[in-house]
C-alpha cells in the first residue's frame, strides 16, 4: 500500500516536472521592448535566419551574394545567413507558428498590412540607432513618408525595404488579338481609366478563352490587395484613424459593384475557384507589384502600366515590405547589424532591381534601370518613381488579422452573381465595428 | 528473499521495457494535455510576448462567442453527415464485397486504396475536380448539367468536404466491417433461411446484432475523427464560404495561429476534448442496450 502512493507521488511528481520544463520551453521569454546595440563579438561566430515570401531565385540569389560579403567582412560575427522562403499565402501564420514554437528567425520580412500589429506588440526590437550610428548608412536619405508605418514612440521596429508600386502588366499579344487599343497609348492619350480597361480585358478574354484582368494574389480571400483598383474610386474599409467602418460608403459600395459586375457581367475578371496566373500567360492583364518583373520570360510581349484613374482620378498604391528584427530571436544586435549593412546605399541600389528603396537618392529612372535590366527607363519612370509619389499603402490595422477573416467571411456573400451588394457591405461593417473599436 | 530480489530485478527490466512508450506519451500526451489547461486560464499572445493569468476569462468568453456557436453547429453538421454516409457506406460496400462474386478483390483494393494516400495530396486533387472548371463539372456538363461552383457555396461546400473526407476513410471502416462479417457464422444464417427468413430479416436479426462491437468501434472512430478534421478544411474552403465550414478545430487554429490569441485557443481545444470525452462515454455507456456481445 505504502510503496504503491510512493509511486504515485513519484509519477505525479514526475509529470508535473515534465509539464513545468514544458512551460518553461514555450511560454516564457517575452523582454519587451528595446533598441537593438551594438553587437558584442560572439564566442562562435553565428548563423542568421531571415524568412522571406519570395521564391524567386535570381532575387533569394541576389539576397545570398550580399550575406556572403558580410560574412566575408564579419567573420568573427557572423558565420552565415540564411534566407528561409515561405509560401506568400501563409506567410504571418508561419511566422507567428515559429514564435509560438519557441523558433524566431533573427529577421524577417514583415508585410505591411501586419506593421502596425507587429510594431505594437513588442516583438520586434528598435533599429533605427543602428541604422543612423552606421558609418556610411546615410540615414537622412530614408523617406519620411515611408518610415511612418513602422514607427512608434520616436522608435523605428522595422526598415521598409521594398516600396513596390502596383502597376498592370499588360500581355500585349492577346490585347492586340482582340483588336483592342494598347494601353500605353490609352496612358498617353489619358484615356486609362478602370472602364477602358475593363473593356479591354474582357474582349482580350473573349477572343482568347483565357482570363482578363487578374488582381493577383486576391484569389476571393485575400480582399485588402482589392486596394488597388477601390483606391480609384478613393473607397477605403475604415477611416484613417481605423476606428469606423467605412465599406458601405458610397464610394465603396460604387467600386465593389464594380468589381462585382465586371467578373460577374462582364467576363473581364476571373470568377471564383478559377486560377489564372498572368505570367505563365493564362490573362491579358494582371494588377501587381513591380517586384514581379522578375517573373516575366520572353514567352510574350508584354508592357507594364500606371493604375488606371477611377472615378475619384488615379491614386498610385505601393505595397510596402519592412524587415524587423525579432526580440526572441537569439541574436538580435547581430541581426541588426546585418539589417544596416544589408540595407546600406550600395545594396540598396542592387536590391533596387526588384525592390524600390525608401532611398531618395536612388529613386530615378536612371538609378532603378541600372538595377533592374527588364523594365525601360519609361516604365520605370511612369510606373516606380511616379508610382511612389503621393502612393497610399494597402490596408493596415493594429487588429488586422482578426479584420482580415471576417471580412473575408463577409464578402464572401458578394462573389455570387445575384449579390445583393450593399447588404453585403451593411453586414460587413456591422460584423467588423466591434473589431474597429477593440 | 531471493525470490524479491528476482521480482524487483523482472520489475526493473519490465519497467525499462515500458519506459520510451510511456515517457513518449508522457512527454507527448499526458504533459501537453495538463499544459493546454494551465494555458487555457491565462492571455497568451505570442506576437506580444504576455503570459498573464486570467483565471475562467476564457471559458466566460466562450459563452458569449458567436464565432464559436457557428463553429460548433458547423461541426455537428459535417460530423453527422459523415458519420451516416461514412458508416452506411462503409457497411454497405462490406455487405456488397463479401459476397463470392468475381472481382471483389478488385474493388476491395479500389475503395481501400485513399486510405493510404497523404491526405493532404487527396484533398488538392479534390480542390482541382471541385473548382468551378473542374473535373466534377466538366463531366456534368457531358451529360447536360450545369454544375455549381462546389466550394464557393455553402450548402454545397459542406457536402464537398463531407464527401472528400467519406471516399478518404470509407475503406478503412469497409475492411473493419468486412472482417467482422466473416466473422458471422454460415451455419446461423443457414438455420435462418431453413426457417423462412429473408435476406433483410436475416442482416437485421443475425448481422447486425453479430456485428454489433465493430459497429460500436467504428461509430466511435469515425465520430472522434470527424471533431478532429482540418486539413481538408485547411485546403479546401479555408473555412468558408462564410463561416459555413469553420468548424471547431479549424476555428481553434484560427484563434491560435492566425490571431495569436493562444490562451483563448487553449479553452477551445479543452471544450473539443471534452466533446469527444462525453461522446465516447456515453457511447460506451449505451454499448450494452445495442451491442449484442463483447469481443
Amino acid at each position: 500500500m505504502n510503496s504503491t502512493t510512493t509511486r504515485r507521488t513519484r509519477a505525479a511528481a514526475t509529470g508535473a516536472a515534465a509539464v513545468a520544463a514544458l512551460l518553461a520551453l514555450t511560454a516564457c521569454g517575452g523582454d519587451g521592448q528595446g533598441a537593438a546595440g551594438e553587437p558584442e563579438t560572439p564566442d562562435e561566430p553565428v548563423d542568421l535566419r531571415m524568412t522571406v515570401w519570395t521564391a524567386d531565385e535570381t532575387q533569394l540569389a541576389q539576397f545570398q551574394e550580399i550575406a556572403d560579403a558580410y560574412v566575408e567582412a564579419n567573420p568573427d560575427l557572423v558565420s552565415g545567413v540564411t534566407f528561409e522562403p515561405v509560401p506568400f499565402e501563409d506567410y504571418t501564420t508561419s511566422l507567428t507558428t515559429q514564435l509560438a514554437g519557441g523558433n524566431a528567425p533573427d529577421l524577417a520580412w514583415i508585410l505591411e498590412s501586419y506593421a502596425p500589429e507587429f510594431v505594437e506588440s513588442g516583438a520586434l526590437v528598435d533599429v533605427g540607432p543602428v541604422l543612423e550610428q552606421t558609418e556610411g548608412y546615410e540615414y537622412d536619405d530614408l523617406l519620411d513618408s515611408s518610415l511612418s508605418l513602422w514607427q512608434k514612440d520616436g522608435g523605428l521596429y522595422a526598415y521598409p525595404f521594398s516600396n513596390s508600386p502596383f502597376g498592370i502588366f499588360v500581355n500585349t499579344d492577346q490585347v492586340e488579338a482582340a483588336g483592342q487599343e494598347n494601353p500605353a497609348d490609352l496612358v498617353a492619350a489619358g484615356d486609362w481609366t478602370y472602364d477602358n480597361a475593363r473593356d479591354i480585358a474582357a474582349a482580350a478574354a473573349e477572343k482568347s478563352g483565357k482570363q482578363g484582368l487578374v488582381v493577383r494574389d486576391f484569389d476571393f480571400q485575400a480582399w485588402e490587395n482589392l486596394s488597388s483598383v477601390w483606391d480609384g474610386w478613393g473607397a477605403a474599409p475604415w477611416s484613417e484613424d481605423g476606428t469606423q467602418c467605412t465599406f458601405t460608403d458610397p464610394a465603396m459600395v460604387d467600386a465593389l459593384t464594380w468589381i462585382h459586375d465586371a467578373t460577374f457581367t462582364d467576363g473581364a475578371m476571373p470568377g471564383p475557384g478559377t486560377t489564372a496566373d498572368f505570367f505563365a500567360g493564362d490573362a491579358a492583364m494582371t494588377i501587381t507589384q513591380i517586384s514581379r518583373a522578375s517573373s516575366l520570360d520572353d514567352s510574350f510581349a508584354w508592357d507594364v502600366v500606371p493604375l488606371p484613374a477611377g472615378p475619384a482620378g488615379q491614386q498610385n498604391v505601393i505595397g510596402q515590405a519592412g524587415i524587423g528584427v525579432f526580440a526572441a530571436g537569439e541574436h538580435p544586435d547581430v541581426a541588426a547589424d546585418f539589417l544596416a549593412w544589408f540595407t546600406n546605399p550600395e545594396n540598396a541600389a542592387t536590391l533596387a532591381a526588384y525592390f524600390p528603396p525608401p532611398r531618395e537618392s536612388l529613386l530615378n529612372a536612371a538609378d532603378l534601370a541600372a538595377a533592374n535590366p527588364l523594365l525601360s527607363e519609361e516604365q520605370l519612370q511612369a510606373v516606380v518613381v511616379d508610382g511612389i509619389q503621393d502612393a497610399v499603402t494597402k490596408p493596415t490595422h493594429q487588429n488586422f488579422a482578426k479584420l482580415q477573416e471576417t471580412v473575408r467571411a463577409q464578402l464572401d456573400g458578394l462573389w455570387t452573381a445575384d449579390a445583393d451588394v450593399e447588404a453585403v457591405l451593411t453586414d460587413t461593417c456591422g460584423a467588423i465595428q466591434p473589431l474597429l473599436e477593440d | 528473499m531471493p525470490g524479491s530480489a528476482l521480482r524487483r530485478r523482472d520489475a526493473a527490466v519490465g519497467y525499462t521495457m515500458v519506459a520510451p512508450a510511456v515517457l513518449g506519451a508522457v512527454a507527448f500526451v499526458v504533459a501537453p494535455l495538463v499544459a493546454v489547461v494551465w494555458y487555457s486560464l491565462h492571455e497568451w499572445n505570442v506576437l506580444a510576448s504576455t503570459f498573464t493569468f486570467t483565471g475562467g476569462d476564457n471559458y466566460a468568453r466562450m459563452l458569449e462567442d458567436p464565432g464559436l456557436r457557428d463553429s460548433l453547429v458547423a461541426s455537428l453538421w459535417f460530423s453527422v453527415g459523415l458519420v451516416v454516409l461514412n458508416v452506411t457506406l462503409a457497411l454497405g460496400l462490406a455487405v456488397l464485397l463479401n459476397q463470392r462474386l468475381p472481382g471483389t478483390t478488385t474493388f476491395r483494393t479500389f475503395f481501400f486504396s485513399p486510405v493510404v494516400v497523404s491526405l493532404v495530396a487527396w484533398t488538392i486533387v479534390w480542390s482541382f475536380l471541385l473548382q468551378a472548371d473542374g473535373g466534377i463539372n466538366g463531366f456534368l456538363s457531358t451529360v447536360g448539367i450545369d454544375g455549381p461552383n462546389w466550394l464557393r457555396g455553402e450548402t454545397t461546400a459542406m457536402l464537398s468536404v463531407i464527401v472528400v473526407q467519406v471516399f478518404k476513410n470509407v475503406g478503412l471502416n469497409m475492411i473493419l466491417f468486412l472482417a467482422a462479417l466473416q466473422g458471422v457464422p454460415e451455419e446461423i444464417q443457414e438455420a435462418a433461411r431453413i426457417d423462412g427468413a429473408g435476406a433483410w430479416r436475416r442482416f437485421r436479426s443475425i448481422t447486425l446484432p453479430l456485428i454489433s462491437p465493430t459497429l460500436l468501434l467504428v461509430s466511435i472512430l469515425t465520430i472522434v475523427g470527424s471533431l478532429e478534421v482540418f486539413a481538408q478544411i485547411a485546403v479546401l474552403t479555408g473555412g468558408g464560404p462564410g463561416t459555413s465550414t469553420t468548424v471547431l478545430v479549424y476555428y481553434l487554429y484560427q484563434q491560435a495561429f492566425r490571431f495569436n490569441d493562444f490562451g483563448y485557443a487553449s479553452a477551445v481545444s479543452v471544450l473539443l476534448f471534452v466533446i469527444v470525452l462525453v461522446l465516447t462515454l456515453v457511447q460506451w455507456q449505451t454499448r450494452k442496450r445495442w451491442v449484442f456481445h463483447e469481443v
